[in-house]
């Protein structure tokens, strides 16, 4: 497969998804594939836990580049992002070449004669060897390009995303020493967030808007299925008809699609062949993270499977 | 299709999405990309493209549904079916006669007559079309004009040479004319049906706008009943609103003194030199807010809303302590947080309202109850218009609290004019007032609460 080269079809990135074991939706297909038609970041919104990062790990196993990630944090600048100049190096240089300042500075008869030599060596202690390049310099200078990760970009200060503008929008940093690095190939940014702020109008615009929601019974299947291979197909069946309807319930924190691939995995390690109310209740605190969700649940759980059980008969 | 996009964007814009150059381009680029043929993928890329939350992507998916389905063309089967009836109910020998009339109509009739009488759906569709556009249906803005696009659709149509026609066929073919009159009305409709649809459309904004700006002006206590939901609306619009301006932690260094500690840290690569200095950052309170609301008589609407409004700003506002009086005080906060706002409110009116108001006594009940409550952050806003029934006001009270608390704003519904009238005590409460404005709109409301807010950034 050419790797470089931008899908030719929706299709395709579908296809390509799925052989990094990635199961997208027809929308998240339609926006990977306009991403890079129309080199354009893709920001995704949605609850925790369903898929938002793995989107962009699967895009970057698909097209077999490197996966450059950048986790945001409260507090988080320019220099953990950017780049940073080597101080310590520079300080070490500068001692180290103390001694040779003398032969540069001695044919100099006045003071202004020594400042012009010194001036030809003014840029030596702010160029690139000086740099120390963090996740966005780096993702632009990759030579074959990458996948840039900026995670839970909701988590950053308003003034981080400023700074993220110029990237997105022209791929490109300015650093003040050295001028302006463009991208050697343009990378594919993907953004996620989980909702925690409203972003700036200006990094919206900038952005292809995707939603992901949690997933449709059938699609979840297929992410089951690939996830935990395995895993016989009425238990498959059982289990995300469950969930679907735990969703139902009013509870703080809905289990989404990495619940339902844990909560699969511990069913077959503990070998059930089927959905049993014992196992469930046992098992509960794998897919809710709160004591009151579970209390919630608990007496919904026979119901539940019973109805979950038909559907895997019937449906 | 590139005027059909134009037209879609517009549209979008109506529907309160907010489509930029740069969007629409992105969209362009993206449509050009993957092309017409399948409406699921291009309502997904426009939705992708042009919507940046989840509001925006419903109203965009609703204006999409609605934009790319063409209202029914309907002209003939109407008249078909009330063919058939006739055909049906009265005699049987009319039938044939009438069919083969209708397959080959008078030569002589002009082009619009010729359509409608030989049934040719898709050319009435695109006429239709045709002279929407050249009318320019897409400026429509109010329902005023639907009238004047009917008949200039129609006028584009030529519906002067049909009216002719009609009146020529009713003299040499009764039985015809019948029909093409049959026609003519479906046709009508037809045309106000698309009217309609296109101020769905491109009339949502500028009609919105305009009912807003009315709302915004009217004064909260004499609402009609259809327009108290509207104006819920409003508010929360305005609550928004003052959540974007205020949320952002606004961070502002103020060199002076020196954080020695994380001077010392940040520099420990350098031996201690300081080559990065660190500076301590202001301290910024956030509103805390303590509201009294008369609930009283005509001031009940006014507080509702402004209780909404104040409890819909969790965000900017880190703690507001509510009370709600008239003729005794009751703290109200619970019920406004865990209840929706109407079983609140009216939870609320079974307690205290709808009394006669007594200031005196309800500023007693708070001093006595709730006074620690206010603290030097504290900003205490009273909404109330001060008609205390001749009792006595407990003016004193209120200094009490002014002098604990950062500020005191009292609200008052009534105009300038109303104060110290009658039995309003207005003038006396005021001298221990930092601000004492008139609160009756929408308007004004924002306003009020925008600078209590924004007294704290």
């Amino acid at each position: 497969m050419n790797n470089n080269l931008p899908a030719d079809s929706i299709e395709a990135v579908t296809a390509g998804l799925a052989s990094a074991g990635y199961i997208a939706s027809r929308q998240i297909a339609t926006a990977v594939y306009l991403a890079e038609r129309i080199e354009k970041p893709i920001l995704v919104e949605g609850p925790a836990g369903v898929g938002k990062t793995e989107l962009a790990k699967a895009l970057a196993a698909w097209r077999g580049l490197k996966m450059i990630r950048m986790q945001c944090y409260e507090g988080l600048d320019e220099a953990k992002a950017l780049y940073e100049w080597k101080y310590a190096k520079q300080l070490l240089y500068t001692q180290i070449l103390k001694d040779k300042l003398g032969e540069v500075l001695g044919g100099a008869e006045t003071l202004a004669g020594a400042l012009d030599r010194l001036h030809d060596f003014g840029d030596v202690f702010f160029s690139k060897e000086f740099v120390e390049p963090r996740p966005l310099l780096q993702a632009l200078e990759q030579p074959k390009g990458c996948v840039l990760l900026v995670d839970e970009i909701d988590k950053s200060d308003a003034e981080f995303e400023s700074l993220l503008l110029e990237i997105l929008s022209d791929y490109q940093v300015s650093i003040p020493e050295l001028g302006t690095v463009v991208a050697v190939v343009k990378p594919t940014v993907i953004l996620t967030s989980n909702g925690e702020r409203d972003l700036s109008d200006a990094l919206k615009r900038r952005c292809l808007h995707l939603h992901i929601g949690f997933p449709e019974q059938k699609l979840e299947e297929r992410i089951v299925e690939s996830r935990v291979p395995g895993i016989a197909k009425s238990l498959r069946t059982q289990i995300v008809g469950f969930i679907n309807q735990v969703r139902t319930l009013d509870l703080k924190k809905l289990p989404s699609v990495s619940e339902t691939i844990d909560w699969a995995r511990v069913l077959v390690l503990l070998q059930s062949s089927e959905l049993d109310h014992q196992t469930v209740k046992d098992t509960l605190n794998v897919l809710l993270k709160y004591e009151a969700d579970i209390e919630t649940t608990l007496p919904q759980v026979t119901t539940f499977v019973a109805r979950a059980g038909r559907q895997g008969v019937f449906g | 299709m590139r005027e059909e996009l134009h037209r879609f964007f517009r549209a979008a814009r109506g529907a309160g999405v907010r489509v930029s150059p740069a969007e629409s381009i992105d969209a362009m680029k993206a449509v050009a990309d993957v092309g017409f043929a399948d409406r699921d993928i291009l309502r997904d890329t426009l939705l992708l493209t042009l919507a940046k939350n989840q509001d925006e992507k419903r109203a965009l998916g609703e204006t999409f549904d609605l934009f790319f389905s063409q209202p029914e063309v309907k002209d003939e089967t109407a008249p078909e079916d009330a063919d058939k009836d006739a055909a049906e109910s009265a005699t049987p020998d009319a039938t044939p006669a009438e069919t083969g009339e209708a397959g080959a109509p008078a030569p002589e009739m002009g082009e619009l007559a010729q359509m409608l009488m030989s049934q040719d759906r898709n050319a009435v569709a695109a006429a239709l079309a045709n002279a929407a556009n050249a009318a320019s249906l897409s400026d429509i803005r109010y329902f005023t004009q639907r009238g004047i696009f009917s008949t200039r659709i129609l006028n584009q149509l030529g519906i002067e040479r049909l009216r002719d026609d009609l009146d020529a066929l009713t003299s040499s073919n009764p039985a015809q004319a019948e029909r093409l009159a049959a026609a003519l009305t479906a046709l009508r409709e037809n045309v106000g049906e698309i009217v309609s649809q296109a101020l769905v459309l491109f009339g949502r904004e500028e009609s919105e706008n305009l009912r807003n700006e009315i709302l915004r002006n009217a004064p909260l206590a004499r609402l009609e009943r259809r327009q108290v939901e509207q104006m819920k609306a409003l508010i929360r619009a305005i609550a928004r609103r003052l959540r974007e301006r205020y949320s952002k932690p606004r961070k502002r260094q103020r060199r002076g003194h020196l954080d020695i500690r994380r001077t010392l840290r940040r520099n420990a690569a350098w031996g201690g030199v300081p080559f990065l200095t660190s500076w301590k950052r202001r301290h910024r309170d956030r509103p805390q807010i303590v509201a009294l609301c008369d609930v009283s008589g005509s001031v009940a609407q006014v507080s509702d809303f402004f209780l909404l409004l104040i409890h819909s700003l969790h965000e900017v506002v880190d703690d507001v302590r509510s009370f709600a009086f008239s003729g005794h005080l009751i703290e109200v906060s619970d019920i406004l947080d865990t209840k929706s706002p109407e079983e609140a409110m009216s939870d609320i009116m079974s307690k205290v309202g709808f009394g006669s108001s007594d200031y005196g006594g309800s500023l007693v009940d708070f001093e006595k109850g709730w006074i620690k409550t206010v603290t030097p952050k504290t900003t205490v806003i009273v909404l109330g218009d001060a008609r205390t029934n001749n009792l006595d006001p407990r003016a004193d009270i209120l200094r009490r609290i002014s002098e604990r608390s950062k500020r005191l704003v009292w609200l008052n519904p009534e105009g300038r004019m109303a104060w110290g009238w009658g039995d309003s005590e207005m003038p006396r409460y005021a001298s221990f007032c930092t601000v004492v404005r008139q609160c009756a709109t929408a308007k004004q409301l924002e306003r009020a609460v925008s600078d209590i807010v924004a007294a704290y950034q």
